[in-house]
């Protein structure tokens, strides 16, 4: 299994571009935000926090039609799925490929990004924890709609239609997060219940994107 | 020897076009007199609300199509689950044949609640949970449809939208969760609340019986009818798959 | 007995493709599938190599002991040939590539990107692959797609090679790969359309 991660995560960042699309697209999001709402350092400061978790969502969401779809188009998919790997644990190592190549350096990049819109000192804590928190959750559903489209041709878009309303949880709790911490307040609820979807998803998800998988191979 | 009837029987195309060829016509009638009654019985025989003025009345359309909107989803759950465990076509079928009509009570019931709340508000728009939770609804009923259309073939495309349906119903409950928990600070009277938590006068209550009757009997209606158009489709195709084994 | 196939029909996107089939694989032998393109002998590779279901019908095979190849290998253009080979050693549980490097000869080839092989080479590392596998059932789709004639000599002698250690094959092709092996048409097994009492009732 750790073989399989170890090739992705090499296919991913010799593919030339793969996690520094994802960045690029940030810096574009947050670049553009202030040309959308005008500069001022207090409007800014004060919708950052979901600017930025607006923004590293949406460039997760760029990255996901190759999960498997490079895979698919060269047999690799068929190979693997008669292996001796599961499937599950396959989709699984996927979508923490997907995780490290993708969010981990969104999230680390995320102060960066926050000085440029603003953000008050109290939430790059909190905007990089809900973030760390919540973005495997959204590389694990990523993963199932990509499995849903994995055969279609110009699926992406559909994928972010399909997508995005299953973002919807942990985006609402992971800004919530962000904005609450920064303003101070109390942020237990969210966290947990961001928490709660995260772990959740990462157990159970994968059972339905492995089914997926199957039936698109066969 | 007695045969068992059951109602796995109509899962047979033959027999469901038989059956639903033959309830159609009188669920459609029915349904169109009843919405005819209730919506005139509660346009124009009820008092104006003295709070509301006359376009409460409009709560003859939206807490209708509403539900329905829900309904039809669970509709959609259940046939997809029939599916995925007896794999019956016709139940996959109507999952299909369900999801335009939820598109359009969806949208009956966003449309129809903005013109009840914008007296209230000011405005035709505001982030209440429960409009917004339709709102995501909408989007979930849009990625099912652009799902059945995107697939070439037919048990794959009710195989995966089975799956979506299934994952989208989680998701939708834990988002209504979410909606509600992320619009706590909102001022009270911006929400629109459901008729059982007023107290509403039986002059309004009857006619809305009669109209969410009547939007029950009209979704029966068009999912019948759009079914028996999926199977007749689908059996199409399924001939010149024959022709060409031949 | 490695492989054995009792009234088996399978379907490809639903329809019915084959049916009614009957043959039986011992180690040591081979055994070629023919028929025209797009008589079903893809989809019947791929059911027996467990990527469809079967419709009707027994197949008795061990999931473990079969290995798969296609023409497109599933070869990684980005990375080298160890590092590919390598990678499908870790999945088959194995460590060493080393007699698989040997016996395909690419020795000289190890450290060059996958992308950069000629198509007889490719095809060489897509068999060191399946030597690789450590599994005795290999199932073949048309092995010796844009190969040449030397090229295709060598794919026999390395199957030949398998089969002699105790190995067997299934592959389906066109080209007479010049080794003794049983053929199987699959021509006269193509499905019919099942007859049905009401027209009515069909849904596929």
């Amino acid at each position: 299994m750790i073989a399989l991660l170890d090739r992705d995560i090499k296919l991913a960042i010799r593919a030339g571009g793969g996690f520094g699309l994802g960045l690029a697209f940030f810096l574009i999001v947050v670049v553009l935000v202030p040309f959308s709402v005008g500069p001022k350092s207090d409007l800014l400061a004060i919708i950052a926090p979901g600017i930025l978790w607006l923004g590293a969502l949406l460039a997760c969401l760029l990255s996901l039609d190759r999960i498997f779809a490079l895979d698919y188009e060269d047999g690799s998919l068929d190979l693997l799925a008669t292996s001796p790997l599961p499937m599950e644990a396959i989709v699984s190592i996927k979508a923490l490929a997907h995780f490290l190549t993708t969010a981990v350096p969104l999230v680390l990049a995320t102060p960066l990004f926050g000085v440029m819109l603003n953000l008050q000192a109290e939430g790059f804590v909190w905007v990089m924890i809900s973030l760390a928190v919540g973005t495997p959750a959204l590389s694990v559903i990523g993963t199932f709609g990509a499995a849903l489209t994995v055969g279609l041709k110009r699926g992406g878009l559909l994928l972010s239609i399909l997508v995005l309303p299953l973002y919807v949880p942990t985006l609402i709790f992971g800004a919530e997060v962000a904005r609450r911490g920064t303003l101070g307040m109390d942020i237990q609820t969210p966290l947990l219940m961001l928490a709660g979807i995260t772990f959740a998803t990462i157990a159970l998800l994968p059972f339905a994107s492995a089914a997926v998988i199957r039936i698109n191979l066969r | 020897m007695s045969e068992k009837r059951s109602l796995w029987e109509y899962a047979n195309p033959r027999k469901f076009m038989g059956l639903s060829g033959t309830l159609l016509p009188w669920v459609a009638i029915s349904g169109g007199a009843l919405l005819l009654i209730g919506l005139i019985w509660g346009f124009f025989f009820t008092p104006d609300d003295y709070r509301q003025g006359s376009t409460v009345k409009i709560i003859y359309l939206h807490v209708p199509s509403a539900l329905m909107a829900i309904n039809a989803w669970f509709m959609m759950l259940v046939a997809s689950l029939i599916w995925l465990i007896r794999r019956h076509h016709v139940s996959a079928l109507a999952a299909r044949a369900a999801a335009p009509v939820g598109v359009a009570m969806t949208v009956i019931a966003l449309v129809t609640g903005a013109i009840w709340g914008q007296p209230m508000w000011g405005t035709w728009w505001v982030w209440d949970p429960r409009l917004t939770s339709f709102l995501i609804l909408f989007l979930f009923y849009l990625g099912y449809i652009a799902l059945w259309s995107a697939i070439e073939n037919d048990d794959t495309a009710a195989d995966l939208t089975s799956v979506l349906a299934i994952v989208g119903s989680v998701f939708a409950v834990l988002s209504r969760y979410a909606v509600n928990f992320w619009n706590q600070g909102l001022h009270q009277g911006a929400s629109l609340s459901m008729d059982k938590e007023e107290n509403v006068a039986d002059i309004f209550y009857y006619p809305l019986l009669v109209a969410i009757a009547a939007f029950i009997l009209i979704f029966v209606a068009l999912v019948l009818l759009r079914t028996r158009t999926e199977i007749r489709a689908r059996q199409l195709r399924a001939y010149m798959a024959r022709e060409r084994m031949q | 007995m490695v492989l054995k196939v009792s009234d088996l029909a399978v379907s490809r996107g639903g329809v019915l493709v084959l049916e009614g089939l009957n043959f039986t694989l011992k180690r040591g032998n081979a055994l070629i599938l023919r028929g025209p393109n797009g008589s079903g002998k893809t989809t019947l590779l791929r059911t027996l190599a467990g990527l469809q279901p079967a419709v009707a019908g027994r197949i008795e095979a061990e999931q473990d002991d079969i290995a798969f190849a296609t023409h497109s290998d599933g070869l990684k253009p980005t990375l080298t040939v160890r590092e590919n080979l390598t990678f499908w050693a870790h999945i088959f549980g194995s460590n060493h590539i080393d007699e698989a490097v040997d016996v395909f000869a690419l020795q000289s080839l190890l450290n060059r990107s996958a992308g950069a092989l000629s198509a007889g080479q490719k095809r060489r590392l897509g068999l060191a692959r399946l030597m690789i596998s450590g599994r005795p059932l290999w199932i073949l789709d048309e092995p010796t797609v844009s190969l040449d004639k030397e090229s295709v000599a060598r794919f026999a002698e390395t199957v030949k090679l398998h089969l002699s250690k105790g190995g067997a094959a299934l592959l389906a092709t066109h080209i007479d790969l010049g080794f003794e092996a049983d053929v199987f048409d699959v021509s006269p097994f193509k499905a019919k359309p099942t007859d049905l009492p009401f027209l009515d009732e069909v849904m596929l």
